[in-house]
């Protein structure tokens, strides 16, 4: 038997091999280069924490991190809130709603089109004179002159949003929809009996046991916000017009690195993502179950 | 209590409960006001589906009609200018290389993959060895880091391999993909039992002999779910090919379609709209047949979180 165990290293072998040269050696490297002005040619010289503290002084990933933080954060509220109303209809009992199979693929389709290919498409259909949304818009009545979107800041931020809500807003009803129909149906029928309303229904049970599954939506859906790109990349400039509102931290990352050939300033961007990014899960995280702890120790 | 299982699981409840609470007599006026809530429901369900179809809608009649027509106002009635779109585009961006590179790049990714973290997890999974447990939270801790984290330092690795512009970069690394093999990992450990593998070295097989002939198989529901992912991801990566390709005609699709906002096409409106429907009708075409186990899929992988 402990011949055979030997078998474990060679069958783990290539995956470590590979991981070590293309995932670990990589991020040591990045690490490395944060504290140099290495600049993609010629040799590094180390610099000690002065890009660091020049992250912090600066006011464009400042103005990256908020920006990221403001496009994210409306794009989520509006995601799961859409998210949770569909559950709820959907697992409503007396309701009894057909289609769910339907709904849920059709709203799950825009998850599944290449980012570039959205953004690209959005680019067009939000354009001020000849993209249709605005002449849609101006058919209906609805506005008296074309908007320019994505010339504005607070229009072009509340763009990237609401693409993102469109994309996304379907996964997140699955997931919410699969944590829903793992909940024992006994709950809803004892509340039933009990005359529970449906908000009564919802804010007391599923609510509290789909806590897991809303973490898990947020986590994900924080990780993948934080590193928004291609969006932002594609609809304007690449360089976060208008005015900067279109600048996120992943953004501001690689024009650093492939476009000022920055590579050290931009390898302490990355890890200064990294530690924000690491930061808000743990927030997120405690803010989920910390309460939970203490309202057990006063019951 | 992994993938098939869990999907089939899924499905069935379902399907089976569909309780009939009993109305009261006083309930009966309640009945047709549901009735009525029901059918605004409806609507605004319809409607958010149309919402989230429009815009691909639009692009499929947009690709048809000339760059004057579209300019001039929108209809949903198509127009009769593909053949001229499409040759204006491909004069420029050559998009069926772009389809061919990411179709290289995806299905390759997909089976290094599957195969060598199936490989992996079934060697964390029935082989004692030192330091097994060290490697496997180790592996769990760099899954939570950031593809970004290292993005400058595989870049330069890259050219110092000598593999910039060149499909290595966005294929080799998928050998090593730690959320697949803890995914894989989990499931085979309780799909199956040491047993069988004793009963195949009593009748003399090799280790990857057993590997191949009693592992894989049983694993394959769990990287099947498992590839759908890896493929999608990898279709719909952009950051790393535009950073590691620099030749058009290497370019995959995603890249390509940045190219394509660069070039002449971007002038016509027309054949842009036709090249980003050429990079998406296919997926569409695709989600038709598979959706309904993608969607198990996601179910499935969320709640096992």
């Amino acid at each position: 038997m402990k011949k055979l165990d030997r078998y474990g290293y060679v069958f783990i072998a290539p995956f470590w091999i590979i991981f070590l040269i293309f995932s670990i050696y990589p991020v040591a490297l990045t690490f490395y280069y944060s504290f140099t002005n290495y600049s993609g040619s010629g040799t590094a010289e180390v610099v000690g924490l002065a890009n660091y503290a020049r992250l912090i002084s600066d006011s464009y990933f400042v103005e990256a991190f908020f920006n990221t933080w403001k496009i994210w954060g409306i794009n989520f509220a509006l995601q799961i809130g859409l998210a949770l109303v569909l559950a709820l209809i959907f697992s409503d009992m007396r309701m009894k709603l057909k289609g769910l199979a339907f709904f849920r693929s059709i709203f799950y389709l825009p998850n599944l089109i290449t980012i570039s290919s959205v953004a690209l498409l959005f680019g067009i259909l939000l354009d001020w004179q000849h993209g249709s949304l605005n002449m849609i818009l101006l058919n209906i009545g609805l506005i008296s002159e074309p908007i320019n979107w994505l010339n504005k800041p607070t229009t072009a931020q509340l763009s990237v949003s609401l693409i993102l809500t469109w994309m996304w807003f379907g996964h997140s009803f699955i997931v919410v929809m699969a944590g829903v129909s793992g909940i024992s149906k006994d709950y809803y029928e004892a509340a039933l009996i009990d005359g529970a309303n449906r908000w009564q229904t919802f804010t007391k049970i599923t609510i509290p046991l789909l806590k897991p599954i809303l973490l898990y939506i947020m986590i994900t859906s924080l990780i993948g916000g934080l590193q928004l790109f291609d969006l932002p990349m594609l609809l304007t400039d690449g360089i976060g017009s208008p005015d900067g509102s279109l600048n996120t931290m992943v953004l501001y990352l690689y024009n650093q690195a492939f476009k000022f050939n920055n590579y050290g300033y931009a390898s302490a961007v990355a890890y200064g993502l990294f530690v924000i990014t690491l930061i808000f899960s743990a927030i997120v995280f405690k803010g989920m179950y910390g309460n939970e702890r203490k309202q057990a120790r006063k019951v | 209590m992994l993938g098939k299982t869990a999907v089939e699981k899924n499905v069935s409840t379902q399907k089976i409960e569909k309780p009939k609470p009993e109305l009261l007599p006083h309930e009966s006026k309640l009945k047709t006001r549901n009735n009525i809530v029901k059918s605004i429901i409806y609507i605004l369900l319809v409607l958010m589906a149309i919402i989230c179809f429009i815009p691909f809608l639009m692009m499929l009649v947009n690709a048809t009609r000339s760059n004057e027509a579209i300019l001039s106002g929108f209809t949903l009635i198509p127009g009769s200018s593909l053949v001229e779109n499409y040759t204006n585009m491909m004069e420029y961006v050559n998009i069926w290389s772009g389809f061919k590179n990411s179709l290289i790049i995806s299905v390759l990714t997909t089976v290094l993959s599957g195969y060598f973290s199936a490989l992996t997890a079934y060697g964390f999974a029935f082989y004692t060895f030192r330091g097994k447990n060290f490697l496997f939270v180790f592996m769990l801790v760099m899954m939570m880091v950031p593809g970004q984290l290292g993005l400058i330092g595989f870049y330069e690795l890259s050219k110092n391999l000598g593999i910039l512009d060149s499909f290595i970069p966005l294929i080799v690394p998928a050998i090593a993909s730690p959320f697949v093999v803890f995914f894989l990992r989990q499931y085979i450990k309780t799909t199956l039992h040491p047993s069988l593998i004793e009963a195949a070295r009593i009748d003399g097989a090799s280790e990857f002999k057993i590997f191949h002939t009693v592992a894989i198989p049983i694993m394959m529901p769990a990287v099947a779910t498992m590839s759908i992912f890896t493929f999608i991801g990898s279709w719909n990566n952009y950051i790393m090919p535009l950073v590691i390709l620099f030749s058009p005609e290497k370019y995959t699709l995603p890249v390509l379609m940045g190219f394509l906002k660069g070039s002449q096409v971007a002038q016509n409106l027309g054949s842009m709209y036709l090249g980003i429907a050429i990079s998406v009708v296919p997926i569409m075409i695709a989600f038709l047949f598979l959706s309904k186990y993608i969607v198990n899929s996601i179910s499935a992988g969320s709640i096992k979180e």
